[in-house]
């Protein structure tokens, strides 16, 4: 099963992936734009993903939240997110409405910042303000996000800060940061743009043509602060978190290579040993077993610069002392570098890999988010292909190399929350 | 440079659902086949006519507790043996309960279909429910109960059912069930469960995907042909509502940066005959992102991230409720403002433009939704729980598009009803009690985090 796709270069810089498939009329148009959280300027975090909101605030032709409109009215699903080095945006839609998309994608990359204003700003810093409250504050555990990557990350690095920013940040931001940013990283040669679907490849390239052609490159970006790192922590760090939650729970991070490379599959796969699906090593021992936790699970980071995490994520049951649910993820880890990966291991993730590749084809939204992503990433769509036999090619002597060489006491980052002394009494 | 105008849309090209196949095995048990030959890809999915709303009280989340403990056990096999079995397929044993039906499902690549089907089968025909794996099936229940209570979100969607419904229905309690009636369980009554719900005469059968109707019936006759037992259950009482009038209930959480507000009353079963106007009205409202709700509440007055309203939908009345999260010292302005949304939704028909952002919406993206072999598969699933028409997929888009505004408004008048609405808010108590008893809508009853109206 492959995904078959083309990409071609305007003579702006925009790169456009074409992946043709018509079981469905439906088409996904996906924009990547290569810049994140880690493209922040100081005292500016949570800026990128607030400008995501901007961008659904009207363009030159577009009226504030008339995309949304537009796109529903067309019988289409939309939206957009923000990672620490990417921004994504997205529209499925009944393929003969393909054009709509373009046209209004286009608009924002083209003519965005006549339609800004001084009260929208300050809207969508209020609502991205509630999200921070919703998604962080006021959710138990709420605050991993920021604080696992501030462990793992030094504090000059680009990822160790904020996505979703501080108050006080949010608070600073101006119309002029809005057009700034705008005009260094939103522009044609730093985009991908991927058409997924039932579309004539012909008719497309005219599309694009006629809405993107003129978009004029940008001046270039400036580049990201260095991002590598030794390629272990050198020790173990900790912190340790109190929250208003009835149980504890630890991220067990490690240090792994960037996204695409050999050795981040080997990880990967190592991750799905470790905790996909209630057979991998930690729920079995510690659900399972044990009966220390409620929910073990493995993932990766999935970072393409520099270095990328692993990270196990385990809730302990209520009254589980954290030393003690420490202590058992610990020995998990440890018993797969003192006994090494089986066969049966090995063959289980990858089968488990293997029905999620398949079934996440389905989707043409799905599809067109890792072509760009691998077009944004590593140079290639088609590279996206690839991936199952990456996977396929990893063998149980190297996980298990991989294991003694990168799962050690001198890579552990542990994160570990445990329960306010009221919260937890409330627990009992 | 030009900015080119608006463009037209293209030429709309047919879009059908996939066909159905439906065909009875002689002990009663209902085949339903979907073919989606475009990828190598099959969902398997186990109807069975159990559900949580007939549960015996007492017994509340018996139904979610029996699906999900299904795999812990069966032909002579353990639970951690039958998932490694399933995993080493590339699959994972799901069971699950909802209020009108259990499921048990797998996703497979078409290779393994022949090996997956009779595991699948064996499990759902023989689970055997260890003493020790029900037990610590309770036990995570328990625990998942608790992580469920101590979320603001969590706790706002529990306590609204609780204090929405009379503390006697079986819908003032969580779905899954409460602490108490979740202690009471043990492997003898998930067995007990199992053998009098699950049997050919009370389930129904899809396979979706890579696969043809005469090798899913040769599969289904082979594995189920002599499956026998299990009777329907019975039907549930009518739900009635904890309270005829109006009512403003704080749930008290300290400190809270936001108020997880949940504002609605007791709606209509999922077989009303204006179900599609019903729809097409609560989009309106707040069903879409552009929706009256969200636009205001969002984009308007920027008080939250989000706002929502929704009819779920059961065989009973289950709630219409809005739902939303604000900055606590607005959540009297918030209340006010859905208020304004519900009377205004009343008060006058729609814009034609509304109601046809609504159902161009709905029925063009109906394709969308069904990209996957997973989502055919829980749609022909929800269409036999509910008894819906053969041709209901078929003909959806056709009858959404015939939605008028006049239909709408009629839901709206019907359905709509301000007068009994619950406000119930999951919040800092000294900062919204005043401004939300200053509204006088009804008296502000305060309860604490702990206070369950239905187990009181």
């Amino acid at each position: 099963m492959r995904i078959p796709a083309t990409q071609d270069t305007l003579p702006n810089g925009l790169r456009v992936v074409l992946a043709e498939d018509h079981a469905t009329p439906v088409v996904c148009v996906n924009l990547w734009y290569h810049v994140g959280s880690a493209n922040e300027r100081e005292g500016r975090t949570g800026f990128a993903h607030l400008f995501e909101h901007m961008l659904f605030q009207g363009s030159a032709q577009v009226a504030a939240n008339e995309h949304f409109e537009l796109v529903q009215r067309a019988g289409g699903t939309l939206n957009g997110s923000t990672w620490l080095d990417r921004t994504n945006y997205f529209e499925t839609l009944p393929s003969h409405q393909l054009e709509l998309a373009l046209w209004l994608e286009a608009d924002r990359m083209a003519r965005l910042l006549p339609a800004m204003t001084q009260e929208k700003l300050d809207t969508q810093r209020d609502v991205v303000k509630n999200e921070r409250r919703w998604s962080v504050d006021n959710q138990p555990y709420g605050t991993w996000w920021e604080r696992l990557p501030a462990l793992c990350f030094p504090p000059t690095h680009p990822f160790h800060h904020s996505l979703i920013g501080s108050m006080e940040h949010l608070t600073a931001a101006s119309l002029d940061d809005v057009a700034g940013f705008f005009r260094t990283y939103y522009t044609p040669d730093n985009a991908v743009l991927t058409i997924c679907g039932d579309f004539d490849p012909a008719e497309a390239r005219a599309m694009v043509a006629r809405h993107f052609g003129e978009i004029p490159r940008g001046a270039g970006k400036p580049p990201l602060p260095d991002v590598s790192l030794p390629p272990t922590f050198g020790e173990w760090r900790r912190d340790v978190a109190e929250d208003a939650v009835v149980a504890s729970r630890l991220f067990l991070a490690f240090r792994i290579p960037p996204a695409g490379s050999t050795d981040w599959y080997t990880a990967s796969l190592l991750g799905a040993v470790l905790g996909t699906g209630e057979g991998s090593r930690l729920p079995k021992a510690l659900v399972r077993e044990q009966h220390l936790a409620s929910d073990a699970t493995a993932f990766t980071f999935d970072l393409s610069k520099g270095s990328d995490l692993l990270v196990c994520d385990v809730t302990a049951r209520p009254g589980v002392e954290p030393a003690r649910l420490e202590a058992a993820v610990v020995a998990e880890v440890d018993g797969l570098i003192r006994d090494g990966v089986t066969a049966a291991e090995r063959e289980r993730a990858l089968a488990l890999l293997e029905t999620a590749w398949v079934s996440g084809l389905q989707s043409v939204g799905a599809r067109a988010d890792k072509l760009s992503q691998f077009a944004t990433y590593q140079g290639d769509p088609s590279l996206v292909n690839e991936e199952p036999a990456r996977h396929a090619a990893v063998t149980t002597e190297a996980m298990t190399a991989f294991a003694r060489a990168r799962l050690g006491e001198k890579n552990r980052a542990s994160l570990l929350y445990v329960p306010r002394a009221d919260a937890s009494t409330e627990a009992a | 440079m030009n900015a080119p105008a608006r463009p037209a849309p293209g030429v709309v090209r047919s879009y059908e659902f996939p066909v159905v196949h439906r065909h009875a095995l002689a002990n009663g048990l209902r085949l339903v086949v979907a073919p989606m030959p475009r990828l190598p890809l099959v969902s398997v999915l186990a109807l069975v006519d159990a559900g949580a709303a007939t549960e015996a009280a007492g017994l509340e989340g018996i139904a979610t507790l029996t699906a999900r403990a299904l795999s812990e056990g069966a032909a002579g096999m353990d639970g951690a043996t039958l998932t490694a079995r399933f995993e080493a397929l590339g699959t994972v044993f799901e069971g699950s309960a909802d209020w009108d039906s259990s499921v048990a499902r797998v996703t497979v690549t078409r290779s393994r279909l022949d090996a997956a089907f009779p595991l699948f089968a064996e499990v759902l025909r023989g689970a055997t429910f260890p003493e020790a794996d029900v037990a610590r099936k309770r036990d995570e229940r328990l625990v998942e109960l608790q992580q469920q209570l101590a979320e603001p979100r969590g706790l706002a969607d529990e306590r609204f059912s609780g204090f929405l419904y009379s503390a006697t229905d079986r819908y003032a309690r969580d779905l899954a069930g409460t602490a108490r009636s979740i202690a009471r369980m043990n492997a003898a009554a998930l067995r007990g469960f199992h053998a009098a719900h699950y049997g050919p005469r009370a389930t129904t059968l899809f396979f979706v995907g890579d696969v043809t109707p005469e090798e899913a019936s040769a599969l289904a006759e082979r594995e189920f042909g002599r499956w026998s037992g299990g009777t329907k259950p019975a039907s549930m009482a009518a739900p009635s509502a904890a309270s005829a009038v109006r009512r403003v209930v704080i749930v008290e959480k300290a400190d809270a940066p936001q108020s997880e507000l949940r504002v609605g009353h007791i709606g209509v079963p999922r077989g009303h005959p204006g179900y599609l106007p019903i729809v097409v009205m609560n989009g309106i409202l707040g069903g879409l992102f552009s929706s009256r709700i969200n636009l205001n509440l969002r984009e308007k007055h920027a008080f939250t991230y989000g706002a929502s309203s929704l009819f779920d939908w059961r065989r009973g009345p289950g709630p219409f409720l809005v739902s939303t999260a604000v900055k606590s010292e607005v959540t009297d302005r918030a209340l006010t403002e859905i208020l304004r949304e519900i009377n205004g939704m009343r008060a006058a028909p729609p814009e034609a433009s509304e109601v046809a952002l609504a159902t161009d919406y709905l029925a063009g993206v109906f394709p969308i939704r069904y990209e996957t072999t997973n989502a055919v598969a829980g749609a022909l699933a929800g269409a036999t729980m509910f008894g819906l028409p053969e041709d209901w997929f078929s003909t959806y888009r056709t009858r959404m598009r015939a939605v008028t505004a006049a239909q709408v408004h009629e839901a709206a008048q019907a359905h709509l009803d301000p007068t009994r609405l619950l406000a119930l808010a999951v919040g800092d108590a000294t900062v919204i009690e005043g401004p939300l008893a200053a509204l006088g809508l009804a008296p502000v009853e305060l309860h604490s985090s702990e206070h369950d109206p239905a187990e009181a």
